[in-house]
């Protein structure tokens, strides 16, 4: 009889994926950032094929290669003991985005987990969690690195956990705020009518929900995690050499300013770039999903 | 004839807290309501916002716990039963709004499977039970497949009673489940709620502000005003010989569409200013609502 | 109709999303003559409220398009107008009351303060100006005419300090403000309780007559057009598909939807049957 469609609402076969692409395909800084973080996930996995001389990764030296600009030969040029820094600053990507994911993948379960259990249950677990959470925010991430490596080596290891064991908190915060709210709308009222588990609830009704949420801190996250992991190296506490770290390359290479320039500015430069292709890729992310809350 | 449900004196009190966190009164949004349903038939309960209709309907589902009063359900106490798997395979609840009763990331198929699983269903009767129950309230196999947003409102709320209907409840609860769809919807989910009463014999408590819906769908109504209940009766003498002056304002405000229809409402002159809400009359220091009114010239 | 105040000729939109698009609009056309008092009825999807948006300047275009059609205002094609002339009559010559009195309304700026700021930029683009002292002395004026006890004191609050039907009132007056001819009125009432919808309605039609506005009124709710309209276009799938005098369409409607539409109301006096086996009246 009627028409029950809105003028505005999508036509009825349309999948909630064929929507999300076409919004997203027509952001422009959007997809810049997905091809970069796209070209750099390629990039480190297939490190030992692409780079032009991936024994440079070792300890190698080349005396007489020592220091050169960047050239056909040498696409980044060579740092002090004549390696090739764009084999190098490949190499190091990898355990940049390693980083991202061993800090990520347990801050993303714990954070989600605790969110959850606090926003949904409230009470005292509400209270326990959420003040834990104050104060794990309250401690710097750089400066328990610095105690950890303190007490510990300063090992690459170590410093991952000492920035997961800090960067669940976020996560727990969002998602607890996101769960508050859900949790008085009608369908997890119904599912509670229906007779669901808590664990139902909470993960297959409530939990799906925060997936566009997470999806976006996520991917700007890992720009952030790759910075943290940055500066640690830069500052001594990551990866020991001759293996190379985007942040050691550019303490070290700082030393050779202004004359050798390559050797700093070029891995900082990767930095930045891939820092920046996490970032415009959750803001476009965001923006994606912004516009599906507002129905 | 027995009653499914009776609800004798049921009260719900909300503190009113001043800016210390300190108790200076109570919001009555419930006022020792009582009723009781026979089985088979429809009570309607009707009211405006602010009424208590729908915290009555989330005591009973067992969603807000009562202050005081008591609720039978087929003869037995429910308290302490509420929340129980037990007690959600005898009454269940359709609710207002499609939109939000439907998990916007769930298909049709595994929101209706939801209480399927809850209840201890074997993983692999599902799909029949869920083609069965779509059949039911007439929607095709397929839709099992979709989501909430590629269905229209009337759709969505066929499936909300799907799901409703899954583990086949004696009493069903219909909080207001026509407001939010357009009126020719509204007649088809209305003839389905009709055609699956008489079918599987439920009883069904309905809730709802649209007077003439209710007059079509209720056996018997009972009016609330402020957390109680001011006139109940036969929906037909209620509506034709309404004794409160509520209800003969409530009768009074409802835009019809035929002379009929305009001849047999109460006459009575729009009062000037608006009748009070709970909030209001506390704030008044007047306590408790007065069940009486009558209506300023 | 040549003398009407408003008319609408042949509109046609079509919206694209998801690079689909979508007619909405069919070639419609209605007419509001001075004085009169019109309802626009359909449900969802009907077009109503692109209709009524398109009229006001309200179509957001990306993703709406005009594709055909006129809209005149005293005689003036809308649609053809340069934009600072068009924005010059929204509040002034024709004026929207909103639908959700909840939503519409600024919740950290007092009445005051969001009436005046309206009066005060429509009084910029008719070259008018007036201190703030006029103003306030306008806003309460307005206030009172629509029926408030305490004008000042309404004035005073806070959105949230007023009930659900004040703010409804103080939308109307809103748009009384700047004087319009035409009032248009986007489902009024619907999201307030029915006894309060009542008394806004009558509001609306007392306001009507004293003041010698036309209303255009939107609504899905048959009862609302019997009582607040005398003459009703019925819209469907984005085309009019009856209109007629209000008392006319409810005594012998002639298309098939309308009878339809008229058909699936419940009645008050109880001769709706629901269920396969009654037959609905």
């Amino acid at each position: 009889m009627s028409s029950e469609t809105l003028p505005n609402a999508p036509p009825r076969r349309l999948s909630n994926a064929y929507q999300n692409w076409y919004r997203f395909s027509r952001n422009p800084t959007a997809v810049i950032g997905a091809a970069i973080v796209i070209l750099a996930i390629l990039a480190a996995l297939l490190a030992p094929w692409i780079t032009p001389y991936p024994e440079h990764v070792g300890a190698v030296v080349n005396f007489r290669a020592r220091h050169l600009p960047p050239s056909a030969e040498y696409w980044f040029g060579t740092d002090n003991v004549g390696r090739d820094i764009f084999t190098r600053v490949i190499f190091g990507l990898r355990i940049s985005l390693l980083l991202a994911l061993v800090v990520l993948g347990i801050a993303i379960p714990v954070g989600t987990t605790l969110g959850l259990l606090a926003g949904y249950f409230g009470g005292w677990v509400e209270i326990v969690i959420m003040r834990l959470t104050d104060i794990a925010l309250a401690i710097p991430p750089l400066v328990m690195a610095l105690a950890v490596a303190a007490v510990l080596s300063p090992d690459l290891i170590n410093s991952m956990l000492a920035i997961a064991a800090l960067w669940w908190t976020w996560h727990t915060r969002l998602i607890y705020s996101i769960t508050r709210q859900l949790r008085t709308q009608e369908f997890v009222e119904a599912a509670e009518t229906l007779g669901a588990s808590k664990f139902h609830i909470l993960f297959r009704e409530i939990l799906p929900n925060c997936v566009s949420a997470l999806a976006v801190k996520t991917s700007l996250d890992a720009g952030f995690v790759i910075l943290v992991g940055a500066s640690l190296s830069f500052l001594g506490l990551g990866i020991q050499p001759p293996t190379p770290d985007l942040g050691t390359m550019v303490a070290s290479g700082s030393a050779f300013l202004p004359d050798y320039w390559w050797e700093s500015v070029l891995p900082g430069f990767a930095i930045l770039i891939v820092a920046l292709g996490f970032n415009l890729l959750g803001d476009g992310l965001r923006d994606l999903f912004d516009v599906q809350e507002v129905r | 004839m027995s009653n499914m449900l009776e609800v004798a004196g049921l009260t719900k009190l909300f503190p009113v807290r001043n800016g210390f966190g300190r108790k200076t009164g109570d919001v009555r949004a419930v006022d020792e309501v009582s009723f009781a349903i026979e089985k088979g038939k429809v009570y309607g309960l009707a009211g405006e916002s602010g009424s208590g209709k729908s915290t009555i309907a989330r005591m009973i589902m067992g969603l807000a716990t009562p202050t005081s009063g008591e609720i039978r359900l087929a003869g037995h106490s429910i308290i302490g039963e509420t929340g129980t798997r037990a007690y959600g395979r005898k009454v269940q609840m359709v609710f207002q709004n499609p939109g939000s009763s439907l998990n916007p990331r769930r298909t049709v198929g595994q929101s209706i499977a939801v209480p399927l699983a809850a209840h201890g269903m074997p993983g692999g009767t599902h799909k029949q039970r869920i083609a069965e129950l779509l059949e039911m309230v007439q929607l095709p196999t397929e839709f099992a497949l979709r989501y909430p947003h590629e269905l229209s409102g009337g759709q969505k709320q066929r499936v909300a009673i799907a799901r409703a209907l899954a583990v086949a409840p004696q009493l069903l609860i219909l909080d207001e489940p026509t407001s939010a769809l357009d009126v020719s919807v509204q007649a088809r989910v209305m003839d389905l709620l009709v055609d699956l009463g008489r079918q599987l014999g439920l009883t069904y408590l309905f809730i709802s502000h649209d007077l003439s819906l209710m007059r079509n769908f209720a056996d018997t109504v009972g009016v609330l005003y402020l957390g109680k209940i001011v006139e109940t009766g036969s929906t037909a003498s209620v509506f034709e010989a309404p004794q409160h002056d509520y209800t003969r304002l409530l009768l009074a405000s409802v835009p019809v569409i035929s002379a009929e229809e305009e001849a047999m409402r109460p006459k009575i002159p729009l009062i000037d200013g608006e009748i009070p809400t709970a909030e209001q009359l506390i704030a008044l220091r007047g306590g408790a609502a007065a069940v009486s009114q009558r209506t300023e010239k | 109709m040549v003398d009407a105040l408003l008319s609408v000729r042949n509109l046609s939109v079509q919206f694209t999303t998801y690079g689909q698009t979508n007619e909405v609009l069919k070639g419609v056309s209605l007419d509001v003559p001075a004085r009169s008092q019109i309802a626009l009825v359909g449900e969802s999807g009907s077009g109503k409220t692109v209709t009524m948006r398109a009229i006001m300047g309200l179509l957001r275009t990306p993703p709406a398009k005009v594709t055909g059609g006129e809209i005149f205002y005293d005689g003036r094609d809308l649609l053809t107008m340069p934009d600072r002339e068009r924005l010059k009559l929204r509040g002034t010559a024709m004026s929207m009351v909103f639908q959700d009195p909840m939503s519409s309304l600024n919740p950290v700026f007092t009445i005051a303060d969001q009436m005046g700021t309206i009066l005060k930029y429509a009084d910029r683009r008719l070259g008018r100006s007036r201190n703030r002292r006029e103003r306030m002395a306008r806003v309460h004026e307005v206030l009172g005419q629509v029926r408030m006890r305490d004008p000042e004191r309404v004035a005073r609050s806070y959105p949230i300090m007023l009930s659900g039907g004040m703010r409804q009132r103080v939308l109307i007056a809103m748009a009384l403000l700047s004087e319009p001819r035409l009032l248009i009125a986007d489902e009024p009432g619907t999201a307030l309780d029915v006894t309060t919808q009542a008394q806004i309605l009558k509001l609306l039609k007392d306001l009507v007559e004293e003041r010698g506005l036309a209303l255009l009124m939107i609504t899905h709710n048959l009862g609302v057009v019997r009582e607040t309209s005398n003459y009703v276009y019925v819209m469907n799938k984005g085309v009019v598909v009856e209109h007629r005098p209000t008392a006319e369409l409810f005594e012998a409607p002639r298309d098939d939807y309308t009878k339809a539409l008229i058909a699936a109301v419940p009645r008050l006096t109880g001769g709706t049957s629901f269920g396969q086996a009654g037959v609905a009246v």
